[in-house]
């Protein structure tokens, strides 16, 4: 039985009795006294057949290998960055990690900023797609959300940089007057509107689209018979949503956050284009110092960069490849877990 | 006139199910009249103060607006229940607003910017080689993203295919497993660490520390575009129906063969949709490019040598290295833009009409 389900339906094939048995290597467990029960049998294997599951397989493994060398190649160009003087490196830091801190303290707070943004407007339209709009046109909703996701990140750059950083810049000029007293909007205000707010704001419209569809598959595998249950003791639509979906959604939906906040942590182009940087840990939202990230750093420096420090900024490509890989790899652990769905398409 | 009344109150009054509800039309109503509201602030504050009417700001504060008066009108007339129930739904429509403000404001803005340039014929046969102001082209760049991408979808397609068809049609046990959850995992790869990825690996194998080369990219954008091919077409050949493989079997056709003339020519629709929006998705990264290809203001036919711009790396570096006539390098950036949206969304339309006229249509 193992046998005959490995192989599918193609075990069928191999009962042929009139065939003449050449191969040696076929797993033939049938006994002549058992002519009747046939089972156990695995399909002939051709020669053809071997090439071309082999192929197939080799296909699989060389992702595992590309995988790998990501990993072995950039181990192996950043091992010079760690070995070298960290006085020849950007603005002498006394080590390597004085070098790379402020750049992952940056990297986590506008990955932060734009996940914090991005989950309540994302949920909504999840909902919204998978509860609340017409079936006819939830599926039209869907594909006008995923072309925010089609737009490419230098698009967005612009975006940022020549419409919302100058839209922007008055409401950062209020909040610095009247919230001044609060820690994250100490003045000095920001004279451009490049802060770590406005990136943060295009990146959480950038990472809506992977957070929706996620959410809105999880929320739309709740069981009907939970909805309707709940619906038919009254409960409001809201309170049907309360009681029903979100609580059997509540795993895809941090999952999904984590994708969101994988995607953020690596966006390059937006970070490189919009913000006005500085060495800094600084949490202030609205000022014109503000902490570089991973991504934005290497795209600025490497065009220019030589000797060891391009394997520095490899080496920060290594961290930041460490800090996705993590956070992906518990997020499509945690969605795998429940059911089959990915953000990838 | 009170023989006239009677008769309709004691409707009124009958009809329990409808009483002390809002009715249907009332949401719309409300949304409408605070948008006028606002609409009409804004023209007032603007007629005043002479600055530019912003529609975006009105319609934004006048959604959050009709979302209070929603609130208290059904608090007042429905109850508590009814009242939260209404919030959450115009606060969940007000999310989906939301979202579609930047969409329409970046799309407005790239189409207003960029079609000055990009409607210019210039543009498209000049390349930036020797141009210092005005005029100039983005000839080198799309030849530029035409080879590399193409080189990237040689790369993936057949690689990602395969491995989808191992995944769906053989692939069974821990080795499966791994590539399945591996290939979830490499979907959320910052594009950046491709590139450096691809960068080193040329630069040790070529020692060559200063590496620019257009293959390069192509085999960064492989990196990204391999998970996606493989997901969108695994997902397609599982839609596949079994007793179409059982049919196959049946009539003594080997597997594979049953895999290559029956499977795939049923998902072929499916499959070629889901190339599409990878190439989709990896014809816009930018950041690759920039590290691994490099930039120039010349064409360059040969993906083997010398650095090669793309349309992407164009937009960032037109914007980034301005020279002295900064307008027209910035007026070249949002044509480069505009182009480059254009492409994304015809590919975009290309998938979704590729997998609505093709599919096959199954008996159901």
């Amino acid at each position: 039985m193992l046998a005959a389900r490995q192989t599918g339906f193609g075990a069928v094939i191999g009962s042929n009795r009139t065939r003449p048995q050449r191969f040696s290597n076929r797993r033939i467990t049938e006994k002549p006294s058992m002519t009747k029960t046939v089972a156990r049998v695995s399909a002939r294997q051709r020669p053809a057949d071997r090439i071309f599951s082999g192929t197939t397989m080799g296909a699989g493994i060389l992702i595992l290998v590309a995988l790998a060398a990501v990993a072995i190649f950039l181990v192996a160009e950043s091992l010079p960055a760690f070995l070298a003087n960290p006085k020849e490196l950007k603005g002498s830091p006394s080590s390597f990690w004085e070098y790379v801190g402020p750049l992952v303290f940056g990297t986590i707070w506008a990955a932060a900023l734009a996940l914090a943004m991005a989950m309540p407007v994302a949920i909504g339209i999840a909902l919204f797609i998978s509860h609340y709009a017409p079936r006819r046109i939830a599926q039209v909703l869907g594909y006008i959300i995923d072309l925010l996701a089609a737009v490419p990140s230098v698009v967005f750059g612009l975006w940022g940089i020549g419409v919302l950083a100058p839209f922007i810049r008055p409401f950062y000029d209020g909040l610095v007057q009247n919230f001044g007293w609060f820690p994250l909007f100490t003045g000095p205000v920001s004279g451009t509107g490049k802060t770590i707010l406005t990136v943060a704001i295009v990146l959480a419209v950038m990472i809506l689209p992977i957070i929706t569809a996620v959410s809105r598959e999880v929320f739309l595998q709740t069981p009907r018979l939970h909805e309707e249950a709940a619906l038919a003791l009254g409960a409001t639509r809201w309170e049907m949503i309360q009681i029903a979906v979100l609580p059997f959604g509540r795993p895809g939906v941090i999952s999904a956050a984590m994708l969101g906040l994988g995607r953020a942590l690596g966006e390059t182009m937006v970070v490189a284009m919009v913000l006005s940087p500085a060495v800094v840990y600084s949490f202030v939202l609205t000022g014109s110092a503000n902490p570089l990230t991973i991504a934005g750093n290497i795209a600025l420096n490497f065009p220019e960069a030589s000797g060891v420090a391009v394997n520095a900024l490899i080496a920060t490509g290594l961290i930041l490849f460490v800090i996705t890989l993590v956070i992906n790899s518990v997020a499509r652990y945690v969605i795998n877990r429940r059911k089959a769905f990915s953000g990838a398409n | 006139m009170t023989t006239a009344t009677t008769p309709r109150e004691a409707i009124g009054t009958s009809h329990t199910l409808t009483t002390g509800h809002l009715p249907r039309w009332s949401p719309f109503v409300l949304l409408g009249l605070s948008w006028l509201v606002f609409i009409g602030v804004f023209l007032l504050t603007a007629a005043s103060s002479k600055s530019e009417f912003n529609l975006v700001g009105a319609l934004f504060l006048g959604t959050v607006f009709f979302d209070i008066v929603i609130f208290v009108v059904s608090y007042l007339v429905e109850g508590v229940r009814q009242a939260k129930n209404r919030l959450v739904t115009s606060l969940v429509s007000t999310a989906f607003i939301i979202a579609l403000l930047p969409l329409i404001s970046l799309v407005y803005t790239v189409t207003l910017k960029g079609a000055d340039r990009a409607l210019d014929l210039s543009f498209f046969t000049n390349s930036m080689r020797n141009v210092t102001g005005a005029g100039g082209g983005a000839l080198h760049a799309i030849i530029g993203t035409l080879e590399i991408t193409a080189m990237a979808t040689v790369i993936s397609v057949p690689v990602g295919l395969l491995a989808a068809i191992y995944l769906v049609e053989y692939g069974r046990g821990a080795l499966a497993r791994s590539i399945t959850f591996f290939v979830d995992v490499m979907t959320g790869i910052p594009s950046i660490v491709a590139g450096l990825f691809a960068f080193a690996m040329f630069a040790l194998l070529f020692s060559d520390p200063g590496i620019r080369f257009g293959f390069g990219g192509s085999i960064a954008l492989s990196v990204l575009m391999i998970p996606v091919v493989v997901r969108s077409s695994e997902e397609m050949l599982k839609l596949v129906p079994n007793e179409l493989r059982e049919a196959s079997y049946a009539l003594g056709v080997p597997k594979w063969l049953t895999i290559v003339k029956i499977v795939i020519p049923t998902s072929i629709a499916g499959i070629t949709t889901g190339i599409t929006l990878a190439i989709a998705r990896v014809i816009g990264e930018t950041a690759p490019l920039l590290l691994i290809a490099g930039f120039t203001a010349s064409v360059n036919y040969d993906l083997f040598s010398e650095r090669m711009m793309s349309l992407p790396v164009f937009v960032y570096t037109q914007y980034a290295y301005p020279g002295t006539d900064a307008q027209a390098y910035l007026d070249r950036a949002w044509a480069g833009a505009l182009v480059l949206i254009a492409i994304v969304m015809v590919l975009n339309l290309v998938a979704r009409l590729i997998a609505k006229i093709f599919s096959p249509k199954l008996g159901r």
